[in-house]
């Protein structure tokens, strides 16, 4: 084992996952510490963006380019990722705590006999060079310090926003690996990617993210959080009783039961703030919570609160920015 | 067509996270124990497997838990499972999700399952790791984030559909797979009386560390972390409440977003 760190460059259609270069600040860290070097895989197909934004970052960048790699599936990123662990040997592998990374990290960490923690937001390595990460448990209500065995490969999923994204900076030679299927890999296909939405963007991609509650009222009131939206770049999010009432699809719920964001800023519009929804987005960086009473949850884990009527402070804010 | 439910008991999603004084784990006492909300869309799919299709012979629901987690096992026995098989051993509490995952699939993989399905995370320990691990033990394709699926009639393949982070995707799948499933799929419905009653006429099988052939392999293959130091969340500092109409509080409000909290 070397002493290297792995980072997995995620990208879906040769866009780099923001986050990848979130995780460049541990890997950093780390390799400090140990005097290993920093490596990103890329692997997909049509990956020249990505290869070049992210081999400014790091030491050292290996492409694993297929047809057969266009679309995601587990197992293909799996075999790909244990054929970039076999030929680099790292003491470490590090990935986003996206969807793509948490849906992967297992197989991998299975296939290549390591240990796992997912959405991570603090690593260390002890004096005893023992290596633990941070990480939240019960749905944001606690956290915990996870443990790694001193003689495995040790995988983490970084949550995004837990580092700052990291300046640019490393020689970034590129090599590639040619990809080697495994047998059984096929059981899994993917047949069809569409965009969903044109421009709408998912709440699990947006740095911010304007979220609205019952208290819409309605589908046709929600335009005024996407009119906000627009202006912010952000995505819109809603609670469940929103998503239950029809006013928003199930896509866009965030909570234990819909999805668990960590934005750098989080909008919740006439959201209570009820324990599940809070589940979903007590990690954002900041939060505002624009709700009339002043007593709601949600007022109480906000950075800024305005106890206003919502259809009055969005439109203006709107209008302002 | 045979089908196998992964259920875990967790602490209900309201309950007050105490924290032993060790920090070694939380305190478990007068916390109230339910099945995974994730795991009962799983049941309910399962559920509903068989009542829209002829080929379903058996529905099991799998849990590895200390012995109050029977009651996760006769919920799902309640709403349609027809047997459980229950994994029950002091020894089995040190271990980790991926360790997990191989001591399931050390118990399962003679046994001919067609379908295995879980829900999407344990809402205790959210680390979504034991779906696609179990895959990779198995050698079996698993799919997560299901919002829909579509078996074929010689229930020799699926197709699937799921949303993640933007993209649509339709998945060709060969089975036996492993599926996640996500909220938004089915609503598992509601345990009768008189159901929870029959389920406890039905078999449930009892293994514990020497029952399982090959253990010592199985969870030696991969992970081994431990879990340590268990603290409330940081402290989120006071909020400032701005005061004032509209004219006041947007600007105040965008002025503090750019110059102090730097995120605009
Ligand atoms: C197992 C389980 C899982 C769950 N999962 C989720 C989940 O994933 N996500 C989720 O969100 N919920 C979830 N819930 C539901 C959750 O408990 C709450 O019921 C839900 O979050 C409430 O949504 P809300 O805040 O929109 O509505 P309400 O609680 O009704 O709150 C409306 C808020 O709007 C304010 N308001 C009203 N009018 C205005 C106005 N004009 N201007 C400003 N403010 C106004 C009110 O003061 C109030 O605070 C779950 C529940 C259970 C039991
Ligand atoms: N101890 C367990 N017993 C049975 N199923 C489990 C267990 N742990 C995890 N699972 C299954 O895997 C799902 C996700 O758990 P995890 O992957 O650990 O987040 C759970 O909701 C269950 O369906």
């Amino acid at each position: 084992m070397t002493n290297d760190v792995l980072i997995f460059a995620e990208q879906r259609s040769d866009q780099l996952n923001p986050v990848v270069l979130q995780c460049v600040t541990p890997a950093r860290e780390l390799a400090g510490k140990t005097g290993g070097q920093v490596v990103a895989v890329v692997i997909g197909s049509g990956i020249e963006a990505t290869t070049q934004a992210v081999a400014g970052h790091v030491d050292r960048v290996l492409t694993i380019s297929d047809a057969r790699l266009e679309h995601y599936t587990a197992t293909h990123y799996r075999t790909a990722l244990r054929q970039a662990v076999e030929k680099i040997d790292p003491r470490f592998l590090l990935m986003p705590a996206s969807f793509m990374g948490r849906d992967v990290s297992p197989r991998v960490a299975v296939a290549c006999g390591a240990g796992l923690a997912t959405d991570v937001v603090e690593l260390t390595l002890g004096d005893d060079n023992a290596l633990s990460a941070r990480r939240p448990i019960y749905n944001g209500k606690a956290f915990g310090r996870v443990t790694f065995a001193a003689d495995r490969l040790a995988i983490a999923s970084i949550r995004g926003n837990a580092y700052a994204t990291a300046e640019p900076g490393g020689a970034g030679a590129t090599e590639s690996l040619a990809f080697a299927p495994a047998d059984g890999d096929d059981a899994l296909r993917c047949s069809e990617v569409a965009k969903t939405g044109g421009e709408v963007l998912d709440v699990t991609e947006a740095d911010i993210i304007v979220s609205g509650g019952r208290s819409l009222k309605s589908e046709e009131n929600f335009q005024i959080l996407y009119a906000l939206a627009e202006k912010l770049g952000a995505a819109v999010g809603a609670s469940r009783a929103a998503c239950d009432a029809g006013y928003q699809p199930h896509s866009r719920q965030v909570g234990l039961t819909g999805k668990t964001v960590t934005p750098k800023l989080y909008i919740a519009c006439g959201i209570s703030g009820a324990i599940q929804h809070l589940a979903g987005m007590r990690g954002s960086k900041v939060i505002v919570a624009i709700n009339t009473d002043p007593e709601a949850p949600m007022c109480k884990v906000a950075d800024y609160v305005i106890n206003d009527d919502l259809f009055n402070v969005v439109p203006a804010l709107t209008e302002a920015c | 067509m045979k089908i196998l439910v992964l259920v875990k008991q967790v602490p209900d999603s309201t309950t007050n996270i105490k924290i032993l004084p060790d920090a070694s784990d939380i305190d478990r006492g007068g916390v109230k124990m339910v099945v995974n909300p994730f795991d009962e869309f799983a049941i309910e799919l399962a559920v509903q497997l068989r009542e829209k299709r002829s080929d379903v012979e058996t529905i099991t629901a799998l849990t590895v838990g200390p012995a109050t987690a029977a009651d996760a096992l006769r919920t799902a026995l309640a709403v349609g499972c027809d047997d459980a098989i229950h994994l029950q051993d002091d020894s089995f509490a040190d271990l980790d999700e991926l360790q997990i995952a191989g001591l399931i699939a050390a118990v399962v993989r003679d046994r001919g399952y067609d379908l295995i399905l879980r829900g999407k995370q344990e809402i205790d320990l959210d680390s979504g790791q034991v779906g696609p691990a179990l895959g990779e033990y198995l050698g079996l394709p698993h799919v997560g984030a299901l919002v829909q699926v579509e078996i074929a009639d010689d229930a020799g393949s699926l197709q699937a559909r799921r949303r993640i982070e933007g993209a649509d995707e339709v998945l060709d799948v060969r089975l036996p797979a492993v599926l996640t499933i996500e909220k938004g799929l089915v609503e598992m419905r509601y345990p009768s009386l008189p159901n929870l009653m029959k389920a406890k006429k039905k078999p449930v099988e009892v293994l514990s560390a020497g029952d399982v052939a090959g253990l010592a392999e199985a969870t030696s293959a991969a992970g081994g972390t431990k879990m340590s130091e268990l603290s409330p969340p940081p402290e989120r500092p006071p909020g400032k409440v701005l005061s004032g109409d509209v004219a006041e509080t947007v600007p105040k409000l965008l002025r503090l977003l750019r110059e102090e909290a730097k995120v605009l």
